[in-house]
């Protein structure tokens, strides 16, 4: 609970985090790009979890124990998908959305 | 009294018939002559032993000729329905089986010399002995269905014989046109046999044939469009019957048939397999009497007439000798049908169905001995036709004589065989209806007069100069004539009407001295007119047929009835019927189908664009599609 701040300007914020992560995730046509749009949105998440524990139900753990509990998912997440990224960038030197399009039809 | 070894009588030709098939080439041509015939010569010493101790030792009980049966069951549809394997003996099935297997035998014998250096020499006996296996199997049948079986066998192996020269474009199609308006009239077959199934519940003939048994006595009187169930099932199995034994209208198969080698004409389409649809009638003969006063036995005896005297008509004027004696075939079968149909079922009653199967056992001797006689002619100077032919009395001796026997007997002179059973037919049919007599007599003169045109044609007439002088045929092929030619002659002494009767009691049978001298007469001057005609060469007969005019010219075509049923089926069948419902299944029933799949295809050429491999363009339409909801569910909550 911080005073002064209402639960519902938190959760403005993380929306907007949210929509940017999502807004990132479809327009950008880089790899890395796009995985940070990810990080954007799952951080998004994870804010919201907090608040929302330390608001409506301060006496107890669970929304902070998930959400450390996503924070190493997205780690993991994260190291996988750094490492396609560089198997692919070895296969055909891009980064780029609009190369890796031959799973078409 | 045991008769089950006549189950080897059939076994040993299929045996011999899967030898010489599956070790086809393995065997030296000579050698695989003498197993057919060795085979052959086992089943008839088989024959002749059960003939001998069924109609002389223990045949007869009370006076009346038992029918023994052994089978086992085959099939069973219902408790009363099934269809058993098995051999039945009675004096026809008897009969027959000596038929077969002496015809067979001497065509067996025959074959080796007459098929000679031919490259499928093994291939052919193999044939023959499958065709007598199911000859065999016919005659031998307990039930219907078993009966229905070797019909078609006997059918197939008269296919395979047909086209045996199966490079020569006519024997194929002969033997297809066989096949094929027989499988039709078989159709028929196939439908009686169901209905009598349907309603008596049983295929054995021994409780069909009973007069007081269930079939006749119970379900006569069911009636369906005015007349009996099983009056329309005699009839749809006569029309099997009429396909197999080329009756008029299915005859037409059996001329074509003569494009297989000369052999198998003599055994299959002269003296066994045709005369299988008067055995089938004889064996149901009790049906055919007893159900509605013999309605359907009356449409036998008029078949059989008019088929007699068309095919009769029809000889006169054919110029191969092959297809004389087919036409001539078809006319004394018509004979035969005819005598079964005027036949009566008690004591001297039965003289038509004895005379039926009397003149089918004559008739096998000597119409065998003609087609051999006509191989003999045919091998020597290599042409069917009788232009080729003329004065060959002088190269072949044997074959003179005997074919003089054999046309004497089937014109009807005394003492050869043939005089006994036509003039038994002649009195039943007599006694019985008068159209029908008249018919037969002068179906005999006719018989007479084309069978010595063609006599005369070949052993007399004009001096043909032929390139390489014929001569007479090796001892395999005249040995064969010869005996056929002595049981043309004793053939008619057999006092068949103690052995077969319909009632099976046997009766003593009289010449009926006014009506043979009649036959005789009318024999005489049929052979008279041909003797005037063609025993030196002349133009009268030309100018008869110059007389005759166009009736000669549609006798010659036969009466156009091929091409009758080539307009029938290619004109109207195939064209108006079966080619637009063709026209219709290719453009809309396959069509449909076909269209569905275009349009799937098409379809999906057109939106494939919309999967455009880029995972963000999925997202993209994920979220639009989750806000979509989200904004439809807030509309519904918030109201």
């Amino acid at each position: 609970m911080i005073a002064g701040i209402s639960i519902y300007e938190i959760l403005s914020v993380t929306s907007i985090l949210f929509f940017i992560g999502v807004y990132g995730f479809i327009t950008r046509k880089n790899l890395i790009s796009i995985l940070i749009s990810i990080e954007l949105i799952l951080n998004a998440s994870v804010v919201n979890f907090v608040v929302i524990n330390k608001y409506l139900y301060p006496d107890m753990l669970q929304g902070v124990l998930f959400s450390i509990f996503i924070i190493a998912v997205a780690a993991a997440e994260t190291a996988l998908a750094v490492s396609i990224i560089i198997n692919l960038y070895r296969q055909i030197n891009s980064v780029e959305v609009k190369d890796i399009e031959t799973m078409k039809y | 009294m045991n008769l089950s070894y006549t189950i080897l009588i059939p076994l040993i030709p299929l045996v011999v018939f899967l030898l010489l098939g599956i070790f086809n080439k393995k065997i030296k041509p000579g050698i695989s002559g003498y197993i057919g015939v060795l085979g052959l010569t086992a089943s008839a010493i088989l024959s002749f032993l059960a003939g001998y101790q069924y109609f002389f030792v223990n045949g007869k009980v009370d006076g009346i000729y038992q029918t023994f049966v052994q089978k086992t069951v085959w099939m069973k549809f219902t408790e009363t329905l099934q269809i058993d394997m098995g051999v039945l003996v009675d004096p026809i099935s008897i009969m027959m089986i000596i038929v077969v297997s002496i015809v067979s035998l001497m065509v067996h014998i025959y074959s080796r010399g007459y098929m000679k250096g031919d490259d499928g020499y093994t291939k052919f006996f193999a044939f023959l002995s499958l065709f007598s296996f199911s000859m065999f199997g016919l005659v031998l049948s307990t039930n219907l269905f078993q009966i229905y079986i070797f019909w078609e066998l006997v059918g197939v192996s008269s296919y395979l014989l047909i086209g045996y020269y199966y490079t020569k474009p006519s024997a194929v199609a002969a033997a297809k046109k066989a096949f094929i308006v027989t499988r039709f009239a078989d159709l028929g077959f196939l439908i009686g046999i169901l209905i009598i199934g349907y309603y008596t519940g049983t295929y054995d003939f021994e409780s069909l044939n009973n007069p007081e048994g269930n079939a006749i006595v119970n379900w006569a009187s069911t009636s369906f469009m005015g007349l009996s169930v099983l009056t329309w099932a005699l009839i749809l199995i006569f029309m099997g019957g009429a396909g197999k034994s080329a009756m008029f209208p299915l005859h037409i198969w059996l001329p074509d048939a003569m494009e297989g080698p000369t052999p198998v004409s003599a055994l299959i389409h002269a003296a066994t397999m045709v005369v299988a649809g008067v055995y089938l009638v004889a064996r149901l003969f009790p049906m055919y009497y007893f159900v509605e006063d013999g309605f359907a036995l009356n449409i036998v005896a008029f078949v059989g007439a008019f088929s007699s005297l068309f095919a009769a008509i029809i000889a006169i004027t054919q110029t191969d000798i092959k297809r004389v004696l087919a036409f001539s075939t078809m006319s004394q079968i018509g004979y035969m049908m005819l005598a079964l149909g005027v036949s009566g079922y008690d004591g001297h009653e039965g003289v038509g169905y004895m005379a039926s199967m009397f003149h089918l056992f004559t008739h096998a001797m000597f119409k065998a001995l003609l087609f051999l006689c006509a191989g003999s002619v045919i091998h020597a100077v290599h042409s069917n036709y009788l232009k080729d032919m003329g004065g060959l009395r002088k190269y072949m001796p044997i074959t003179n004589i005997t074919f003089l026997i054999a046309a004497l007997a089937i014109a009807g002179i005394p003492p050869f065989a043939g005089f006994w059973s036509k003039d038994e037919i002649l009195v039943a049919a007599f006694e019985h209806n008068k159209l029908i007599y008249y018919v037969g007599v002068f179906v005999a003169g006719l018989t007479a007069f084309y069978m010595f045109r063609i006599y005369f044609g070949i052993f007399w007439g004009k001096e043909t100069k032929y390139e390489q002088t014929p001569h007479e045929s090796p001892i395999s092929m005249t040995f064969p004539l010869i005996v056929l030619a002595f049981l043309s002659i004793v053939g008619g002494f057999i006092p068949f009407s103690e052995f077969i009767t319909p009632d099976r009691a046997g009766f003593e049978a009289h010449l009926n001295y006014p009506l043979a001298a009649i036959a005789v007469t009318v024999g005489l001057i049929g052979i008279m007119l041909a003797w005037i005609f063609y025993k030196n060469e002349n133009d009268l007969s030309d100018k008869f047929a110059k007389a005759f005019g166009s009736f000669y010219k549609w006798t010659y075509d036969k009466f156009y009835f091929d091409e009758i049923y080539l307009f029938v089926t290619k004109k109207i069948l195939f064209k108006r019927v079966s080619a637009p419902i063709a026209k219709f299944d290719k453009k809309y029933v396959d069509g449909t189908m076909v269209g569905i799949g275009n349009t799937t295809v098409a379809t999906s050429e057109k939106i494939k664009g919309i999967q455009s491999g880029r995972v963000q363009d999925y997202a993209f339409a994920f979220i639009a599609g989750v806000v979509v909801i989200a904004l439809v569910f807030i509309y519904l909550w918030t109201n």
